[in-house]
């Protein structure tokens, strides 16, 4: 166990663990932020990416001792039902979800894309898209529902919305 | 409906208000438990509908929801009939006690089984509620109306919400026949809506099993049997104890519905303290002769047998035998199709508190709160009404969560360490344990007559029933799960000579009912070799079928496909269209499947998808099943399934259990036929045909028939 500073959605957690604990589980089950999913632990799903320093990250099988110093945003830092990001925006416009359970890890690589690429090809999406496994096979729409976010940027041509 | 109009008793701060996160929707539109739902002063018109003073109502789903979109489906029926509309009230899940009814997800059946008594409880309690206001103004019913959560008088305008009139109407009779909208008047079935749970399934915010969280619940993790019904000799957990925040390791079981096995668990403070234990424990296990006799190949050959032989007979129009003897074309094949697992996003977990009193309390993703009931008094020796069931949102299930082996070893953890334990399995405890699809094979024999006309067909499936292994079923009469579907009842071809045999094949590997349960298999076969037998006849295969067809049904799907695939356009050169029709769960899907040669295989270029599902409540969720149906068949016609080499499952997570992806999606087009029928399923029907159209249209493309699934669609070859 040891003192474990991390920076999560902008707020600081100093956490008692393993150093070693996934970052995860960290999240999860420490911090209690639940919006982030276990799929495979391996990572092959993508359910578990958060953002680490802006970059799509799969949380499942980073020890928590290596994003010291990091940033660390997950999908309850992308926007809330109040104030949607224009990812999320898009998602609820093209009715993504069917379980939804894999859906924060693609938003959270839809997200890290358009940032990236703000107009993506059908090739950007696939590339980027391509990690995440979604078995209820919502792949057509989250297509859809990313080439809709990239129209709906906000006047100043800039992703915005959430925090 | 029963005749009850109960005052519910405050449950607001009973242990489980305490719970977090099992009101899993925050707005108004929420999908609440019961038990954290303040119900003081609740009116309950009927068990679906519970309307309070304040004028807030809640509405009951008896179906859980695992993606298919019973939160909307289900209080749509309602709402329609009770004049509300869905932002208005608030979603509560049913928790498996009788006054709801049958509440499991499955078998594509929550729309059409609720179709008529759910609609019957919304009107009911909307006469009730007009009834009571009219009383209350001393004038005619007739010349009230509902709209909007409120009662209308026409003449004056005057108005009064549900609210306050629900104490009144509670005390009225409940009309025995209400009467029913005509369908021409929907506002909201069969309408688009947007589903009101995605703001929360986008947002992090939906609760799904493995996100609830009890106070001093301790975590545990299993380790399985390898072999799954290995015997345990010995648990070293020297190394394990060692670990900060592990507490125990013991020996304990996984309850299935055929055998119950050993196991071993570990509980500790946190998951992460738990698998990191799980690597280091050290168990020996006895596994007898599981090495050899727990194999798909041993399996398999045992169908391979099976399909040299006669089965027993489900049933039989005209002389097969005479028929396929004297015809001048004779086909045989055989079909084979794998053991799949259900793989959903979200791994099978579960809370399970058994209390000091002896009461139990349990919270999980679970498709049918009212079988588990069932199975946890049974388990438990305790009497259903010393039972809380809350169920949570389901991460899929695709019908592993009716399984309920997982929340089984949860109780018997419970009770062992006397606190609420929290089990959630690994990926590999969800690809290497099972319960799987069945692995099945196909016998098919068929004929062509001098004339060109097909005039014999044979459809023997072979292997393992779900009836028999997981119900008990006597295995000395074909399973009408397997055979019914197959009937020429069920069935659109009008062959004269027509047959369907089974030869059950028993196996040790856990099976349960896989999106589709036999149609999936069994589909395959049907159209696969129907195809064969149309190019025997030298005919197209869309003309083929619809000469045979006298059903306007089928006929209209797959003339609607025809049409929207464009079927018969000049198509570029390695180019190849298949079709494939099936009726499952009272609807009928059709599909078209275009593939490109490339290299030594083929590309999917595109799938359009027409389905036949009568009324159903929201165009946009048919659609979006389908697609997702379309995903899952082609995942499971190319991508390896489960096999058992010397007793254990060869693919352990998804580096090896491929689905599909991304990059590997064709376009896709839905297609709905608007019947008006009686309402069809929509979770599953659209995935039958999938694999024998992608087998078809890579022997259009190609001239290699594929009888066996899984094929590479890189080389063709099975995998
Ligand atoms: S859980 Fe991390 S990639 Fe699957
Ligand atoms: S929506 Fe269910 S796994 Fe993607």
């Amino acid at each position: 166990m040891a003192a474990i500073s991390l920076d999560i959605n902008g707020k600081k957690y100093d956490l008692d663990i393993d150093p070693k604990m996934p970052l995860l589980w960290a999240i999860r089950d420490v911090v209690g932020l639940k919006g982030t999913k276990f799929g495979c632990g391996m990572a092959q799903c993508g359910a578990c990416t958060v953002h680490m320093n802006g970059h799509p990250t799969r949380s499942c099988v980073l020890p928590v001792q290596s994003v010291v110093g990091s940033k660390i945003t997950t999908i309850e830092g992308i926007g809330t039902e109040e104030n949607l990001h224009p990812v999320q925006k898009a998602w609820i416009d093209e009715q993504v979800p069917q379980c939804g359970y894999c859906q924060s890890g693609q938003i959270m690589a839809a997200v890290a894309l358009l940032k990236d690429k703000p107009a993506p090809t059908d090739a950007d999406i696939t590339s980027a898209m391509q990690g995440h496994i979604c078995r209820c096979g919502t792949y057509d729409r989250i297509r859809k529902a990313i080439h809709t976010a990239a129209k709906s940027k906000s006047p100043k041509g800039e992703m915005s919305g959430g925090k | 409906m029963s005749n009850r109009r109960t005052f519910l008793k405050t449950l607001g701060l009973s242990s489980a208000s305490f719970v977090l996160g099992v009101s899993s929707f925050a707005k108004g539109n929420a999908v609440v438990n019961m038990s954290t739902d303040p119900m003081s002063l609740a009116l309950e018109i009927n068990p679906f509908i519970v309307i309070q003073p304040s004028g807030q109502i809640t509405l009951i789903n008896p179906r859980p929801d695992m993606g298919q979109g019973s939160t909307q489906a289900v209080p749509s029926l309602l709402a329609e009939e009770l004049e509300v509309s869905l932002d208005q009230v608030t979603i509560a899940q049913s928790d498996g006690k009788g006054k709801y009814g049958d509440q499991t997800s499955g078998g594509s059946s929550s729309v059409r089984a609720l179709w008529t008594p759910i609609r019957q409880a919304g009107a009911a309690a909307k006469e009730m509620l007009i009834k009571a206001a009219a009383q209350r103004w001393s004038v005619p019913e007739s010349e009230c109306y509902a709209e909007k959560a409120k009662v209308i008088h026409r003449l004056s305008g005057k108005s009064l919400t549900y609210g306050e009139v629900a104490d009144d109407a509670s005390k009225l009779e409940i009309p025995k026949n209400p009467k029913l909208k005509d369908p021409k008047d929907f506002k909201i079935i069969g309408k688009y809506a947007p589903r009101l749970d995605v703001p929360a399934r986008v947002t992090g915010k939906a609760v799904y099993g493995i996100d609830v969280e009890v106070p001093g619940m301790v975590y545990a993790v299993m380790l399985h049997s390898p072999m799954i019904h290995g015997k345990v000799v010995s648990i070293d957990d020297s190394e394990a104890l060692k670990i900060k925040g592990v507490q125990k390791v013991l020996k304990c079981e996984r309850p299935m519905p055929h055998r119950t096995s050993e196991a071993v668990a570990i509980i500790a403070d946190n998951y992460w303290a738990a698998l990191s234990a799980k690597k280091v424990v050290k168990v020996q296990w006895d596994n007898g002769t599981l090495g050899q006799t727990l194999t798909t190949a041993a399996y398999f050959k045992k169908c391979a047998e099976a399909a040299t032989k006669e089965g027993l007979k489900a049933e039989e129009e005209g002389d097969f035998a005479a028929t396929f003897g004297a015809a001048a074309k004779k086909l045989e094949a055989v079909y084979e199709t794998p053991f799949l697992a259900h793989a959903p996003m979200e791994p099978e977990n579960a809370i399970a508190h058994i209390k000091d009193d002896g009461t139990a309390e349990v919270w999980a993703p679970i498709q049918g709160p009212d079988w588990a009931l069932r199975d946890l008094a049974g388990y438990l020796k305790i009497k259903p009404e010393q039972i809380k069931i809350n169920v949570a949102l389901l991460g899929g299930a695709f019908g592993r969560k009716a399984y309920h082996d997982f929340l089984l070893e949860a109780c018997f953890l419970s009770k062992d360490v006397k606190k609420p334990v929290k089990l959630v399995w690994t990926r590999e405890d969800d690809i290497t344990q099972g319960p799987y699809r069945p692995g099945m094979m196909a016998r098919m024999q068929g004929a062509v007559d001098a004339k060109g006309n097909i005039v014999a067909y044979h459809h023997h499936p072979i292997g393992e029933s779900i009836q028999f292994q997981v119900f008990k079923a006597p295995s000395n009469k074909p399973d009408d799960w397997v055979c019914g579907e197959l009937s020429q009842k069920e069935q659109k071809y009008n062959i004269p000579a027509f047959k369907i045999s089974y030869t059950h094949v028993p196996t040790e590997i856990p099976i349960v009912w896989w999106r589709s349960v036999y149609a999936s298999n069994f589909g395959f076969s049907q159209e696969g070799f129907f195809d064969e037998l149309a190019h025997a006849a030298n005919k197209d295969p869309l003309k083929a079928r619809l000469e045979l067809m006298s059903d306007a049904r089928f006929k209209k799907v797959l003339e609607t496909l025809a049409e929207k695939s464009n079927w018969g356009e000049k198509l570029p050169a390695g180019q190849g269209k298949g079709i494939a029709i099936f009726k499952s769960f009272g609807s009928i899907s059709a599909c078209c499947v275009t593939v490109a040669k490339q290299g030594t295989g083929v590309k999917i270029e595109k799938v359009v998808s027409v389905i036949d599902c009568g009324h159903y409540v929201n165009p946009d969720n048919v659609k979006a099943q389908t697609e997702g149906n379309i995903v899952m068949g082609i995942t499971a016609a190319v991508k390896k399934g489960i096999t058992f080499t010397n007793g254990q499952s060869d693919p352990t997570n998804f580096h090896q259990y491929q689905v599909m992806r991304m990059n590997e999606m064709p376009k896709v087009e839905i297609h709905i036929v608007e019947s008006g029928a009686e309402p069809g399923g929509v979770g599953e029907p659209g995935l039958p045909p999938i694999a024998p159209a992608l087998a078809n249209a890579v022997f259009a493309a190609t001239g290699k028939r594929i009888r066996r699934l899984p094929f590479d669609l890189n080389t063709l070859a099975s995998v």
